[in-house]
């Protein structure tokens, strides 16, 4: 199942877990991506709150996690190439895993075509 | 309201990123971005619109031609600490607009065009610039100061005499920091060797009407690239170019913007046309006793972005600030990315040492290096 988040996140869900990443529409707007800041694994985040940084050609941006939960997976491999965010987005792009608390709060994201709609 | 450049449609057209500045909706990038567009200045060439740039012309009308201009730039050496009056038609300097105190209200090209001068300051100082030269100007001479409204573009790279060349003939005669009366297109214009990338390049000053035909012309060679104003900035800052309102500004000397080699010789202490410029008590004051402040360069050891306004520390547990970064980006011409940093003068440092810089609550090391980060290739000889 894929979700959106209004802060420009995807969210995938698998079992009890994430995979969470920026979208397109982000990606493109942020421009060419040279770091990304993740958080260590097993860091606690809650919605809304700061979940990691994007750092484009010009400027950082923060990225709000979007749902709350524990952190058991990040993409390491964003470290060496952090440009995949811009190439693939929604799939090598991809940022954390996150153990989510709540699996209803998924009914509070946006499906697609909710998505597509804020992003036109 | 944002002002537009001739130039916005094609920015439109071309799918830029737009953004305000200076007043002026502006590209930050086009499709390339941002880090493509640097790379190919550095590799080929790159045209940058920069109409947002003010050009003022001074003139005096009644005087003969052959005085009017040392006229005038005598009058500017009392705002400017620049050697203004060994200018030659055909060449241009940097200097500094200072103020009263010592404060640099801009920096700017001043420009001999024979029978009159032409400034080339920052688009968002030119309404200040204005009123300050206007000030100083109209009580003591009979000199016109008008802003120019003419588009100005950059074609940066060590392509860009091959592409310029092919639209405008001669241009390979100037060396750098020199400029000329050119044709292109039954226009009008003035061309200058010199920019803001460290590379060898060309700034093209012409009518408003025909600014779109020159860049489509350029484009068309398929040897060049649009490329917006961050480019510009990651390019500028490698090549330790200093940017008005973040390196310096109106609170900031000459010395402690590690500008005074801006400060020519000849109107230092000492000098036969030693002071007699706004600001000069203190400008002249800290050539002997120091500024308070320093510019130093450094280069982070992580591809992680060190930003303008990020603390500096003397080490990684210290809770003192000593400074601050005024100019950060990824270089990527460097291979890390690059800050300068005000620091305060009281922390003595020379390159090799590490400085502090903390990011979001963690402190990353800066190994402080000269500058400029990426050598100059600016064609200094003029061809035979």
């Amino acid at each position: 199942m894929l979700k959106y988040s209004e802060e420009h996140e995807w969210v995938k869900l698998e079992g009890d877990v994430v995979t969470v990443g920026i979208t397109d529409f982000a990606q493109n707007e942020l421009g060419d991506i040279v770091f990304v800041e993740l958080p260590e694994p097993g860091t606690a985040v809650s919605a809304g709150g700061d979940m990691a940084t994007v750092e484009s050609f010009k400027a950082a941006s923060s990225v709000y996690a979007p749902l709350s939960g524990e952190v058991v997976e990040i993409n390491d491999t964003l470290e060496a190439d952090p440009a995949q965010v811009n190439t693939d987005p929604m799939g090598n792009g991809w940022f954390v895993k996150i153990k989510i608390e709540d699996p209803a709060a998924l009914d509070k994201l946006l499906d697609e075509d909710a998505y597509k709609k804020l992003t036109q | 309201m944002l002002k537009r450049t001739a130039l916005h449609e094609l920015h439109q057209e071309r799918e830029a990123k737009l953004a305000p500045f200076a007043g002026f909706d502006m590209p930050l990038y086009y499709r390339l971005g941002a880090l493509n567009e640097h790379l190919f200045c550095r590799e080929q060439a790159a045209v940058f619109d920069v109409s947002h740039m003010g050009q003022i012309e001074i003139k005096i009308k009644s005087f003969p031609a052959d005085s009017a201009a040392e006229t005038i730039l005598s009058e500017l050496e009392q705002l400017v600490p620049s050697d203004l009056l060994s200018l030659s038609i055909g060449q241009q300097r940097y200097g500094l607009l200072l103020k009263p105190d010592g404060g640099i209200l801009d920096d700017l090209m001043v420009m001999h065009m024979g029978n009159h001068i032409r400034l080339v300051v920052n688009g968002a100082c030119v309404e200040k610039d204005m009123d300050y030269l206007i000030g100083h100007f109209e009580d003591r001479l009979p000199a016109s100061v008008i802003q120019l409204q003419r588009a100005l573009v950059a074609v940066q790279g060590p392509m860009a005499e091959a592409v310029l060349s092919e639209l405008i003939a001669g241009l390979g005669d100037l060396a750098f920091m020199r400029l000329g009366h050119f044709s292109f297109d039954g226009h009008e214009v003035q061309v200058s060797r010199s920019g803001y990338t460290g590379e060898d390049g060309f700034e093209v000053s012409l009518p408003n009407a025909a600014a779109r035909v020159f860049v489509d012309a350029v484009c068309a060679t398929g040897k060049a690239e649009l490329a917006g104003l961050v480019a510009r900035d990651s390019l500028r800052l490698e090549a330790g170019l200093c940017l008005y309102g973040q390196d310096m500004d109106e609170g900031i000397s000459a010395m402690d913007a590690g500008l005074g080699w801006a400060v020519a010789r000849v109107r230092r202490s000492g000098g036969a046309r030693e002071g007699g410029f706004q600001g000069a008590d203190r400008t002249l004051a800290e050539f002997k006793d120091g500024a308070t402040w320093q510019r130093v360069g450094a280069h982070s050891c992580t591809n992680r972005p060190v930003r303008t306004g990020t603390p500096i520390f003397a080490d990684e547990k210290a809770t003192t600030v000593i400074g601050s970064v005024t100019s950060g980006s990824p270089a990527p011409s460097v291979g890390c990315p690059v800050v300068m940093i005000r620091l305060t003068v009281t922390h003595k440092i020379s390159s090799g040492d590490v400085v502090w810089a903390e990011v979001r609550e963690r402190r990353i090391a800066l190994t402080v290096c000269d500058m400029p980060f990426f050598p100059h290739r600016f064609k200094r000889k003029r061809r035979k």
